[in-house]
């Protein structure tokens, strides 16, 4: 019989894995310096990216790349537009 | 918003890009539908974009070169001046020295000075950013209750973040624009903190 399950929320992608191996891992990402949010009654854990990693991509300068998608769910990706001058905004309807 | 302004420079190897960082694509839809951008229009349902860039409000724009550097980092900057009775800031500065960028008139700053200005995430940041993204999920998964704690924890450890602390309003059955969002923007502003944080220049 499967036991209660453990979502754990890495990359954006979200894992069902048995309850005690879920919270082990979130335990040992957050012992590697993750940022871990952890909800043992809700069996989920979201695991984020360190400060000092998003502090050096961002003092590089090299623009992070990422894919979004559009409206209609078409992926379009910051890269693409490399050899244009590109202005980013980020907006929102609240 | 940001269509006439990629309509004259997009001859000169210019694109915008906006990204909309709502809960949904309806939440987003009438606003690309009323203004018709012929530019990329993302959404960004996750914050992808605000956890890459460090991005705590809207709006945020960054200035990225043809080899894709930041030559401009977050900067608090409007298309139109649509909302300057409410903003008090005027599109046109921004306006000015974009095109003056974009056409080859004027350099961007140098990168010592953009990394000055740069704002960087701290550990507190991150770990708000995290408890958003298991708030969203739980709030996704139909367990509002649980959303909201992690919701509130994340307000706590990164008050200055509006897109957590605004941005989950509509997910909490606040209203954004109403008086919840009046209440912790007064109490906000009137500990000396500013709503909108411009580039010092």
């Amino acid at each position: 019989m499967a036991g209660p399950t453990f979502t754990l929320i890495d990359d954006g992608r979200a894992v069902d894995l048995p309850y005690a191996e879920g919270v082990e891992r979130a335990t040992r990402a957050e012992a590697a310096g993750r940022p871990v949010a952890l909800d043992l009654e809700e069996g989920a854990a979201y695991l984020g990216v360190p400060a000092s990693e998003r502090a050096r991509q961002l003092s590089s300068l090299e623009a992070p790349d990422f894919a979004l998608p559009d409206l209609q769910g078409a992926l379009h990706a910051l890269s693409a537009h490399r050899g244009k001058k590109v202005l980013l905004v980020a907006y929102a309807s609240w | 918003m940001w269509q006439a302004v990629y309509e004259e420079l997009k001859g000169f190897g210019f694109t915008v890009i906006t990204v909309a960082l709502d809960k949904s694509p309806e939440d987003a839809r009438p606003w690309i539908d009323a203004g018709k951008p012929a530019h990329p229009s993302l959404i960004d349902t996750r914050h992808v974009l605000a956890d890459l860039y460090n991005i705590v409000n809207v709006p945020t724009i960054l200035w990225l070169d043809e080899r894709g550097r930041i030559v401009r980092p977050n900067d608090v900057a409007f298309g139109t001046d649509t909302f300057k009775h409410i903003t008090g800031l005027e599109a046109a500065k921004h306006l000015t020295a974009l095109r003056a960028w974009v056409r080859g008139e004027a350099p961007a700053m140098p990168e010592a000075r953009a990394r000055q200005l740069q704002s960087l995430p701290t550990e507190r940041d991150q770990q708000a950013r995290a408890e958003f993204g298991l708030g969203e999920w739980l709030y996704e998964q139909g367990r509002p209750a649980a959303a909201e704690r992690h919701f509130v924890r994340a307000g706590e450890l990164a008050p200055h973040d509006f897109t957590i602390r605004r941005g989950t309003m509509p997910m909490r059955g606040l209203d954004p624009m109403g008086p919840q969002f009046r209440e912790m923007l007064g109490a906000w502003t009137k500990a000396g903190n500013p709503y909108y944080r411009p580039l010092s220049e």
